[in-house]
């Protein structure tokens, strides 16, 4: 199938088709018509999001097993996960909500970490295999879903509703939650899942070439 | 000037939504399959339009029973005490955390609607064929694509709460029949802000111009 040069896109936002300029490291570029922006050229796009992702995997796994919060009246003690709090959903008969609430409290926040960080450790190495590609598109089905920052803030807004009734002790999972609402903001703003199609193999068989506008594409030898 | 500039799909182009190669399909109307990331070309989401106005519509009518029945119930040694969305509020309000209580009133209540509206009017603009406020709309999406997911606030309170006031027989709290319907309003919602097309918005062309193919 005929295309054109790679560093002619089309604007995902309005369709104006469009050559992009080479550009700086951190430098970003706008869409003529529409000014979206609709390419990144990050300084570091795949050691610096690494980093980032393994260190939220590790505080993803300590935000999911660390008690959240306490509660604590007339003498009787109570703790709770997140996990916790889709499971008692379930338990009362609110199935369905409990399946949402795990999905991006749990499942998409982890499913993203895990998605992210594989196709990072993929690509160190070009040409990646096509399948990268795939996990490049279940990590981003996912991220829309992951809502980390809306539940910190649930958990807040319930803290302050519960110690209406009852004493609270804030736990160390609201703080592994708050570091890892932090951390996935930075993956977002580093990682850039366009760079990645510039190392993948194409589902047609051609080898990946030097991307033209990022200029930090695979170095295939000839 | 905007709308002198044309679309890649007007020009026999297809950009792939997956990883944003541009190419040049043989057959326009069929173009098969991205030769770059193998995901299936579109030149525009597939029933865009339907598709939105349905779950629009869908979460409109959820809308009702997500804000008329409780969504959290307290038992405080027999008694029964039920909560909507608006009366949690009310209670933030009144134990003095007016901030808190405006921050659940914007996710929980004006956020949502607000999204209906907004993805009603984006659709109606489409099919009318409207050319002005282009800048205006597109900016509007993008309002509804980054703070919709903050609607689920109010589910995630409830979860949190259901979860740690379980003291019974002394206080327990159960959640009420209103939060998967309000649950679902907020994902309804959510997957109609994805299937709208923002590029349907820079498609239409002036009358004075005519409409080029």
């Amino acid at each position: 199938m005929a295309h054109p040069a790679l560093d002619t896109i089309a604007c995902p936002d309005c369709d104006l088709p469009q050559t992009i300029p080479p550009l700086p490291p951190g430098g970003s570029a706008r869409c003529a018509r529409c000014h979206e922006t609709i390419a990144r050229n990050p300084s570091d796009p795949i050691q610096r999001p690494l980093a980032l992702t393994v260190a939220a995997a590790i505080v993803y796994l300590i935000a999911n097993t660390m008690p959240l919060m306490g509660l604590s009246a007339v003498g009787r003690e109570a703790t709770t996960t997140i996990l916790g709090g889709a499971q008692q959903m379930w338990l009362e008969g609110s199935e369905i909500t409990a399946v949402a609430v795990a999905f991006c409290a749990v499942v998409a926040p982890g499913g993203y970490i895990l998605f992210v960080l594989s196709v990072l450790l993929a690509v160190r190495k070009p040409p990646a295999p096509p399948w990268v590609g795939d996990l490049l598109r279940f990590a981003a089905f996912m991220q829309p879903w992951s809502m980390n920052e809306v539940m910190l803030l649930g958990i807040l807004v319930a803290l302050i509703k519960i110690s209406q009734l009852a004493e609270v002790v804030p736990g160390v999972g609201i703080f592994s939650v708050g570091i890892l609402v932090v951390l996935l903001a930075a993956i977002a703003a580093t990682f850039d899942r366009h760079m990645v199609w510039t190392h993948v193999e194409w589902a047609d068989g051609t080898l990946p070439a030097a991307d033209p506008y990022t200029r930090l594409g695979a170095r295939i030898p000839a | 000037m905007s709308a002198e500039a044309l679309g890649a799909a007007s020009a026999g182009y297809v950009s792939c939504t997956t990883c944003r190669l541009l190419s040049r399909p043989a057959q326009p109307d069929a173009p098969g399959y991205c030769p770059r990331c193998g995901a299936r070309l579109v030149r525009r989401r597939h029933r865009s339009i339907e598709y939105t106005w349905a779950l629009v519509v869908a979460a409109a009518i959820l809308y009702i029973p997500a804000n008329a029945l409780p969504v959290l119930t307290t038992t405080t040694l027999g008694s029964e005490e039920s909560d909507t969305i608006i009366t949690g509020v009310i209670f933030l309000y009144r134990s003095g955390s007016w901030f808190l209580a405006l921050i659940v009133l914007v996710a929980s209540v004006m956020i949502p609607l607000g999204k209906l509206v907004a993805l009603g009017y984006l659709c109606l603009s489409v099919q009318r064929g409207w050319v002005r406020n282009n800048h205006d709309r597109a900016k509007l999406y993008h309002l509804v694509e980054l703070i919709g997911r903050w609607s689920m606030l109010d589910v995630f309170v409830d979860a949190f709460i259901v979860a740690l006031v379980q003291l019974k027989p002394l206080m327990s709290v159960e959640p009420g029949a209103g939060v998967v319907y309000f649950m679902a309003v907020v994902v309804l919602t959510m997957l109609a802000a994805q299937s709208f097309d923002p590029r349907l918005i820079w498609d239409a062309h002036p009358p004075a111009r005519g409409r080029h193919g």
